[in-house]
């Protein structure tokens, strides 16, 4: 019964690890195919990579040298980022974007695993119409909420002073996804060690918090960092319901630096190089917990 | 308490699930139906509740279909043309990357990295390096045309071209993630069915179109419906990278999710714009069907 789930799980734990470790079928030795499969990929990698790099050279280069054709910044300056930093909020985009993530990460990591927990662990009546019911929603289109949403917004005064920021978070603060996911994980934690800590007068709540969640801690990593960088990067609703400048995600703050700096393309770049740096230094710093987390939640989702 | 064992698991149950089901209530059964409610009124959101107009907004909706030149006309039919050329190519694109990536050893996590960089990337900022990348003289793309002496292109300036280009950059953000989850399904193919084959005389070829592909059946349906639903829905790279974020030029690039933005909340036409919604609901619903009856088949192990 509950071990046959188990391995299913653990498999798909050694399957991520598997791909992140690069731990490959094939033999190592030379070949012309395996040269032409290394070329094929790099020049993949340098589609890929390029504009990125072209993003921070423009960020460096003086407005006069965006006309001339050199790749590398003749006078290399910091002075767009001087001026955006100035004539920007965004410190302050920045700061909403991570308290917004944050938070919201926090939520979807306490209720998510603890109501696939419940659904996995407990019996109660209605558990499968609820189970069914949370399962219906990953059919709706967030697009078609947003009206609802916004209605809800209005009247409650959510796209108003301090509120814009419960009003930007509270639609995603728990999800169907990740309870989906939990819910499966907590089959590889065995039945039989949560009796023994309820002999040993653990309360329910002590015994999912100390026994249950500590052994699917792979899995809850998995889900913060897949709900992190969707967070971070939502655009829709927080565009709808931020209603003055200082509350702005940072994808939203940009998107209206935009309409003010049309054509100074040096300006958008340095923006733009603000806005991902970061990110893209976490990504490379935990670029395998994040490919894998991406995997494992794509794969069990 | 002189609760049983049955009875005080029950209790915590509820306690557990409290929060959660009032979430799950608030803030997505009761705006599914509000948003099926919303679009049989004549609502605009900052006088509360309109009139019951029944199937107004979805007739109206049906007569501008028929209109030659109408905004909602060209949203469905680019929404239909993003999905015809977005999906295949973003499939066939990251299945043959995924293949690449297989077959190495070395390097291969430093190549997973670069493809999945643009994935964690905020598609405002995707939109605004492309935009700059597509410019018509200043523009990366151009510059190299002209080095390699060929005709520079509009790109996103054009009525002809910005749809096409819109469509690579979402293909170029979203790849990393196929090619990720295609890794891990062709990781899943036990190695002895290739041996086997093999032993039967099968050539490379035989073994992609005979073992590969068939086994990667679950795999490709699960992307192809990611896919579709996320082409469905696209909305961030195109109101940043049509001028003044409308859908243009002439409206080549606006798709329905964009349309029920302008409608919703620049026109406050929400009744109009939650009758999109649905429609949109009901197309992802119909599509997510189709393409699970029609390409899952069950293959014997």
């Amino acid at each position: 019964m509950a071990t046959s789930m188990q391995t299913s799980a653990d498999r798909t734990l050694q399957l991520a690890e598997q791909l992140v470790s690069g731990t490959s079928r094939s033999r190592g030795q030379f070949s012309w195919l395996t040269l032409l499969v290394y070329l094929l990929l790099s020049l993949g990698a340098v589609v890929m990579v390029t504009p990125f790099i072209w993003m921070l050279l423009t960020s460096l280069k003086p407005a006069p040298e965006l006309v001339q054709f050199a790749f590398l910044p003749k006078n290399p300056t910091l002075e767009n980022y001087q001026r955006v930093l100035q004539t920007s909020n965004f410190g302050r985009w920045y700061l909403n974007s991570i308290l917004i993530a944050i938070f919201s990460t926090t939520s979807v990591a306490f209720f998510d695993s603890l109501v696939g927990y419940t659904l996995n662990k407990f019996q109660f009546p209605g558990k499968n119409l609820i189970f069914l019911g949370i399962l219906a929603t990953l059919m709706i289109p967030t697009e078609m909420l947003i009206i609802p949403w916004f209605t809800m917004s209005v009247r409650f005064g959510w796209q108003q002073g301090m509120a814009q920021y419960w009003g930007i978070a509270f639609p995603g603060l728990i999800t169907a996804t990740g309870i989906f996911l939990m819910r499966q994980f907590f089959d590889g934690v065995p039945s039989e060690l949560l009796d023994a800590a309820r002999i040993d007068g653990l309360h329910e709540f002590g015994i999912w918090w100390r026994i249950a969640l500590p052994l699917v801690k792979p899995a809850v990593a998995a889900l913060c960092i897949f709900n992190f960088i969707g967070n971070w990067n939502a655009y829709l609703w927080p565009l709808i319901v931020a209603s003055s400048r200082e509350f702005y995600t940072l994808p939203v703050g940009l998107s209206f630096f935009r309409g003010e700096s049309t054509t100074e393309w040096e300006k958008i770049m340095t923006a733009a190089s603000l806005a991902t740096v970061p990110l893209l230094i976490v990504f490379i710093l935990f670029q395998r917990q994040i490919i894998k987390g991406i995997a494992l939640t794509g794969l069990k989702g | 308490m002189n609760l049983t064992l049955k009875q005080r698991q029950i209790v915590w149950a509820y306690i557990f699930m409290l929060v959660p089901l009032l979430f799950f209530i608030i803030i997505r059964w009761y705006p599914t139906l509000q948003a099926f409610n919303v679009s049989f009124r004549d609502w605009n959101v900052f006088e509360g509740a309109g009139p019951w107009i029944g199937l107004d907004n979805y007739r109206e909706i049906w007569k501008d279909l028929l209109k030659p030149r109408s905004a909602v006309r060209a949203a469905f039919w680019n929404t239909i043309r993003y999905v015809l050329y977005g999906v295949p190519s973003q499939l066939i694109l990251g299945l043959g990357i995924a293949l690449l990536l297989n077959h190495i050893r070395r390097f291969s996590g430093f190549f997973r990295a670069a493809y999945f960089v643009p994935y964690v990337t905020s598609a405002v900022a995707v939109a605004f390096v492309w935009n700059w990348l597509y410019q018509p003289q200043t523009g990366l793309l151009n510059q190299l045309l002209t080095f390699l002496g060929l005709p520079n292109q509009p790109f996103t300036k054009s009525p002809s071209q910005a749809l096409q280009s819109i469509t690579a950059v979402a293909v170029w953000q979203s790849l990393g993630f196929t090619v990720i989850i295609f890794l891990a399904g062709l990781q899943q193919i036990p190695e002895v069915y290739y041996e086997a084959a093999r032993i039967d005389g099968a050539n490379s070829w035989q073994l992609f179109w005979k073992v590969t592909l068939p086994l990667l059946n679950p795999v490709i349906v699960y992307l192809a419906v990611l896919s579709t639903i996320s082409f469905l829905r696209l909305f961030a790279l195109v109101q940043n990278m049509s001028p003044q974020g409308t859908g243009g030029p002439l409206k080549s690039t606006t798709t329905v999710v964009l349309e029920v933005y302008r409608e919703g909340f620049s026109s406050y036409n929400m009744g109009y714009a939650g009758a999109l919604t649905v429609i949109l609901f009901f197309i992802i619903l119909l599509i997510t069907v189709i393409q699970l009856r029609l390409f899952t088949r069950r293959y014997e192990y």
